[in-house]
């Protein structure tokens, strides 16, 4: 339970709470929501793998919650996902049913890429969802090739890319950047600066220990976020978003996090490459306690309504691991399809823009 | 008919698709205001503008995840990789996104993108610059792989790859950009995945692709003098393989020599010598013969790099080993 660990940012005393306006507090709500929704799905995730439903790789996105909800709670419904293979957490806050993202995992027919992708391969065409990635950097030039089509066609739309801080000591960053800064695409491209590359730490990694600044080699728009504070993640983001809508401008952003969990389900939560000591003091700065104490304060959360949707989210969590159980494997004959499309442009792509 | 380069086919199969669908845009290092390393896009430019035909930066794997970003939301890249052995930096995104995008995806997202340039070897290049790597290339469900011989196919055989809805790998040769031949007026396409008989014969099969389709022929013309007649089964597509082409043209002369420029190792001639000796195997009169690159690194002095080649002579004798002549 997130109560547990509110321990950070102690509000002062016999301060006055205010009611506040309704649309606030709406907001407020489906971003506590949101946040709540992947923390509640992931510590199912957890012990799915433990009893074997979910398999493979599978790497938990617990404490990053403010970046994916801060950011994408921020989009239109015409503008591009692109992450890495920690991607449910993203997957969830863009709006992909929790069904279809259990039903990924557990590898069944109703997944959201029909069982073929994982846990590391989070697909979705209706939420222009462009998919979990499982090699280091490389989506990024993927982003910046959907930057490009944005502007070939003359839209406004934007792609949000998320990649891990150890994704910029490859080549791909570099490269995609250097491309989106020269041809000016609208692209956000957003370091999840959770501090471990698997188990190197950053500064083992990176000659700079203000990886954002990488981006002044390509003279683009730059900036360092709280990764624990949705309000500072959602504050740059939009900043980010809007110059990329009017202007066309990619910006780079490092968003400072932390992975509360292993690297993946085979890495102890704390094991050879951090301390305990390190992990509780992260701890002090949850995202979902941080915002729980910012609504406190706020007076847009009472006790009753945080009880009520934790209690939602836990009977949607648990109607998804329901219905990715009940799911179909899928068939033999799923094996031969999709590898290649059996069509030309004139069929497929006729009426299409 | 006119005569024109494999070059000109090219530059107008470019401009005829680009012309035919606005989705279409070229990419790559110097295709733009140099013209084309190889002037394959010369005057694309100027007719279609700098948003359709895009010059990048050295920049082999970014911008062969541009193109695969940007097919993945509707658009239908050509990027042109200088020659092949550039795109070696590339493969991260050949293999782990274009090829594997529909799948992995569960059949939402396909990567309508051709991936383009001259492979192999031309004259003295060294070895960096020296490869031929459809076997690499065509070892991936998920790509279709291409590789015209003549400026006929060249043209026809990019039209089909720019319409087709998948990953299409188009392997040219520098030293075909020259060669001429015959071209239609008017638009045609030449399917993806159908072999060509070159030259009819009842004596010995050879099976090539691309560049070394020349090779054959003239093997075939000397072979012809001495009253061998060699049937030549172009595959112009090598995945998928035409394998009904090979295994009527094997089954009909009993003899298969496989001329790759490449080599041996995993090579696809590997791979045709399995077809045949599965679907062929009671009708063989000699053991499948490949030709191939010597197993080395491309050497750069002229007499070394003429000793690696898989050329006319080494075809000639395979040839006349297969028939029982030496």
């Amino acid at each position: 339970m997130a109560s547990k660990r509110r321990t950070a940012e102690p509000r002062a005393k016999g301060a006055p709470v205010e009611a506040a306006p309704p649309d606030e507090k709406a907001l407020h709500h489906q971003l506590l929501r949101s946040m709540l929704l992947q923390r509640r799905f992931e510590e199912r995730c957890a012990e799915a793998y433990a009893i074997g439903r979910i398999g493979g790789f599978c790497h938990l996105y617990i404490g990053q919650e403010a970046v994916s909800t801060g950011t994408l709670s921020l989009l239109r419904p015409d503008d591009y996902v692109i992450t890495t293979y920690r991607d449910h957490g993203q997957a969830l806050a863009r709006g992909i049913p929790s069904r279809a993202v259990m039903a990924e995992l557990f590898g069944r027919i109703d997944g959201c890429a029909r069982g073929k992708g994982g846990s590391m391969h989070m697909f979705d065409k209706a939420t222009n969802f462009l998919g979990g990635h499982g090699i280091v950097g490389g989506h990024i030039p993927i982003a910046t090739g959907v930057g490009f089509a944005i502007k070939y066609r003359g839209g406004d739309q934007v792609i949000a890319c998320f990649f891990g801080e150890a994704a910029v000591n490859n080549g791909a960053f570099h490269e995609a950047l250097n491309m989106a800064a020269l041809w000016k695409l609208p692209v956000l491209f957003i370091i999840e600066n959770n501090r471990y590359g698997m188990g190197t730490a950053v500064e083992r990694a990176s000659a700079i220990n203000d990886i954002y600044e990488r981006a002044a080699s390509y003279d683009m728009p730059r900036g360092q976020v709280d990764g624990q504070d949705v309000f500072a993640v959602r504050a740059a983001m939009k900043e980010a978003i809007d110059r990329a809508r009017a202007e066309q401008v990619p910006t780079l952003l490092e968003v400072r996090t932390y992975r509360f969990m292993g690297h993946s389900m085979s890495d102890a939560v704390h094991s050879t490459y951090r301390t305990k000591a390190e992990l509780d003091e992260y701890l002090k700065r949850d995202p979902i306690a941080l915002l729980r104490a910012r609504m406190e304060d706020a007076g847009t959360l009472t006790q009753e309504e945080l009880e009520a949707m934790d209690a939602e989210v836990k009977a949607e969590v648990q109607d998804a691991w329901d219905f990715a159980e009940q799911s179909p494997e899928p068939p033999v004959e799923a094996l031969f399809e999709d590898v290649l499309v059996d069509t030309t442009s004139d069929v497929l792509h006729a009426g299409r823009g | 008919m006119p005569v024109i380069t494999y070059r000109d086919a090219l530059n107008q199969a470019l401009r005829e698709e680009m012309q035919r669908d606005a989705r279409v845009f070229l990419m790559g290092e110097e295709v733009g205001v140099y013209q084309g390393a190889y002037k394959v896009s010369k005057g694309l430019l100027q007719e279609f503008g700098e948003m359709r035909v895009v010059d990048t930066p050295i920049t082999e794997l970014g911008f062969a995840g541009v193109g695969v970003g940007a097919a993945m939301v509707g658009l239908r890249p050509v990027i042109e990789f200088m020659t092949w052995n550039f795109a070696l930096l590339a493969l991260d995104q050949v293999v782990n996104a274009a090829a594997k995008m529909l799948y992995m995806s569960g059949g939402q997202f396909n990567i309508p993108i051709v991936f383009r340039g001259p492979n192999g070897a031309a004259l003295q290049l060294g070895a960096q610059h020296s490869q031929a790597w459809e076997s690499w290339l065509a070892h991936i469900p998920g790509l279709k792989v291409v590789a015209p011989g003549t400026p006929h196919d060249a043209k026809g055989l990019l039209k089909a790859a720019i319409r087709d809805d998948n990953p299409v790998c188009f392997l040219e040769g520098e030293m075909l950009y020259n060669t001429k031949g015959e071209v239609p007026e008017g638009e045609y396409v030449v399917p993806i995945g159908e072999a060509d008989v070159k030259r009819g014969g009842a004596d010995c099969t050879i099976v090539t692709w691309g560049k070394q389709v020349l090779v054959a022929l003239q093997a075939a013309e000397q072979l012809a003098k001495d009253g061998v007649e060699v049937e030549v089964v172009d595959l112009r597509t090598i995945r998928p393989m035409d394998e009904a082409a090979v295994v009527r043209s094997v089954t009909k002369t009993n003899r298969c020599v496989v001329l790759e420029e490449g080599w041996y190792f995993a090579g696809v001639g590997a791979q045709v010598t399995d077809l045949v000796q599965r679907e062929c195997f009671d009708h063989l009169d000699h053991p499948v013969l490949r030709v191939h690159q010597a197993d080395v690194p491309m050497p750069y002095a002229k007499g070394l790099e003429k000793a690696a080649k898989a050329d006319v002579p080494k075809t000639i004798a395979a040839v006349r080993r297969a028939m029982y002549l030496d």
